[in-house]
């Protein structure tokens, strides 16, 4: 017999079925037009640079894809975690409709959540896609770049997750984007190294999920070794994915016991 | 399945288990008390209904007993199971049609049911058919691949009872199924509905039509401020509440307060109660025709006189009282 868990992850995809295609230019048109622009742009000013290339040493192009490989993750992490989840407690109903069958608190958030896993698996091997393309991938190491990406996009949604389940105010969706999506892809060395910040930012960025995203990605694709090794940032972003896991079940079931 | 019982031994077998029992059932909403002490028993094959004004604590009722809501206080049994141990197990085995369709108005009529299905652990190829059965069943099957969002509001209903029934329930819960529909879809309802009885599947109902509970109602109970103030049958409860037959008296455009005044005390010879409306005035009487007869005969004589059988309406107004509650 098909899991709980499953049955909910199903009924996302058979949404995604009809929706597909609305999506393709946020999470894929976007993104690449972005970095291709970013890339031939800053890019051409940067790599004509005397210094040679801002010091990155490759092309600003190369340096940035795997950046923004982590970030497009990000953002579809969040962007599935706020209005759709905040939608399905006050808007559709779809979670107390859930609700009314076999399916528990745990069930109903574990298959939203599968469904952000593979709604974040496909944007990033479309992103990873285009980056070889472009021949900006180093060898086939570089599809680690894969799950990485795809462990920021959890790591980031769980906790918007329960966001989302908490507030009451739709408007407060937006607050998630000005003060966690905007600053962290500024600041999480997704444009520039974040070497170039005062120590204290860098500090900062270290607590930034993201950042440890970004590492992992331009590691894979570069085939340079991360800062702070694999194992670290990758440890960093699964314990932000399973404490966001818990906290989101537990508003979860609050929001649900009615 | 019909059990045949050799009459000597009928005393022997046992009363049917509950399927449904409160004790002393408590739903409060922070300081707000919705259900108050509510005691039930729901037995095997029972049609039961739920009457009471708007905010009377139907819905959390239902709620509590569908496993979406725990009780605050009290002993609630659905299949003799703790709804909050083994909530899973009972909505396994309940069909719910809450008060608000929460149908996915994106998907496709049929997407909807399958789906909904899925959530039971039901294979594909079964939800499938059972689906396009159940269609059939509440006559939608023309609209089987057409969007929910479009279908009108009689659909959608129909639609949700569709989804509820999708498990095969042994308890099928009914939140006010046909507020909003035409008589057409009322009745087709209705029909369903009387049908499922007959297949033995137990229903809980909340109605606002008192027609509705009197037709399909074997019993019900009265909700009045989160309490239960009455219970049984609906032919019992008008023997017990009203009297058989209400006579309404109207007098064109003579305030009814000025009838009462100018009649003085003997409007109540001619009954056994009654009541003075803005627009008429009500006598209960056991003899309906003597009454009116009596009536007419008293000045100023009413303009119209009509006679008629008591209803669950009359006994509902008369246990909630006429004023409204929200
Ligand atoms: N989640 C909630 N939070 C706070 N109060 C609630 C909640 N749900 C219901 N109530 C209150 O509890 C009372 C009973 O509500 P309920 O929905 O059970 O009434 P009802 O008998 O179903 O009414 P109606 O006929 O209007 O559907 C109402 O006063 C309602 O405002
Ligand atoms: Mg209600």
């Amino acid at each position: 017999m098909i899991h709980p868990a499953m049955a909910a992850l199903e009924y996302h995809l058979v949404c995604y079925r009809r929706s597909w295609r609305g999506t393709i230019f946020t999470f894929f048109v976007v993104p690449v037009v972005f970095l291709l622009g970013m890339g031939w742009s800053i890019g051409g000013y940067l790599d004509g640079d005397a210094a040679g290339q801002g010091g990155l040493g490759v092309s600003y192009l190369t340096f940035l894809a795997p950046g923004l490989l982590a970030s497009t993750a990000m953002q579809v992490g969040v962007g599935e975690g706020t209005h759709p989840v905040y939608g399905a407690f006050h808007w559709t109903r779809t979670y107390h409709m859930m609700r009314m069958s076999p399916l528990t608190t745990t069930d109903i958030l574990v298959g939203h959540l599968g469904y952000i896993l593979v709604r974040v698996t496909i944007s990033a091997t479309g992103f990873l896609l285009v980056m070889a393309l472009l021949g900006i991938v180093d060898g086939a190491a570089g599809l680690a770049a894969l799950p990485a990406a795809v462990l920021v996009g959890c790591s980031m949604s769980a906790f918007v997750f329960a966001f989302s389940a908490t507030i009451t105010e739709p408007v407060l969706l937006d607050v998630v984007y000005r003060i966690l999506v905007v600053p962290m892809s500024l600041f999480a060395g997704v444009f520039f190294p974040v070497a170039q910040m005062p120590a204290g930012a860098r500090l900062a960025a270290g607590l930034l999920p993201l950042w440890h995203g970004v590492e992992l990605c331009r590691s894979a694709t570069m085939g340079i070794p991360s800062q702070l090794g694999a194992p670290v940032h990758a440890g960093y972003l699964l314990l932000w994915t399973v404490v966001g896991f818990l906290v989101a079940r537990w508003a979860f079931g609050r929001r649900l016991a009615g | 399945m019909p059990h045949v019982v050799p009459v000597g031994y009928r005393h022997r077998v046992p009363k049917p288990a509950s399927l449904i029992e409160a004790h002393r059932l408590v739903k409060r909403f922070g300081d707000f008390v919705a259900v108050d002490g509510v005691d039930l028993q729901v037995q095997p094959g029972e049609f039961f209904g739920f009457l009471g004004a708007n905010g009377a604590g139907k819905s959390s009722t239902m709620r509590m007993i569908g496993c979406v809501s725990p009780p605050s206080e009290g002993v609630l049994r659905v299949f003799g199971l703790d709804p909050i141990k083994d909530g899973p197990v009972i909505r396994s085995r309940l069909g719910v049609c809450p008060q608000q369709d929460s149908l996915d108005e994106e998907l496709t009529v049929l997407e909807n049911l399958v789906v909904y299905a899925r959530y039971f652990g039901i294979p594909r190829r079964v939800a499938r058919q059972r689906a396009e059965e159940l269609l059939e069943f509440v006559q939608l099957s023309e609209r089987i691949t057409s969007k929910v969002e479009p279908l009108s509001g009689g659909m959608k209903r129909r639609l949700t009872i569709a989804r509820a029934l999708i498990n095969e329930p042994e308890i099928l819960m009914l939140d006010e199924p046909t507020t909003g529909l035409d008589p057409q879809a009322r009745h087709l309802v209705w029909e369903r509905l009387f049908q499922l009885k007959q297949r033995g599947v137990t229903q809980v109902l909340t109605t606002h039509y008192m027609d509705e509970a009197e037709q399909l109602c074997d019993r019900l109970v009265v909700m009045d401020h989160g309490k239960i103030i009455a219970e049984g049958s609906p032919r019992r409860l008008i023997e017990q509440y009203s009297t058989k037959e209400v006579v309404e008296l109207r007098f064109g455009n003579l305030p009814p307060e000025t009838v009462a005044r100018r009649i003085n005390g003997r409007i109540s010879e001619h009954c056994e109660r009654h009541e003075i409306l803005p627009d008429r005035i009500l006598l209960y009487t056991a003899d309906g025709d003597a009454a009116a007869e009596a009536a007419s005969r008293e000045h100023p004589a009413p303009s119209s006189v009509l006679v008629r059988r008591s209803t669950l309406e009359d006994v509902f107004l008369h246990l909630t009282g006429r004023t409204l509650v929200d």
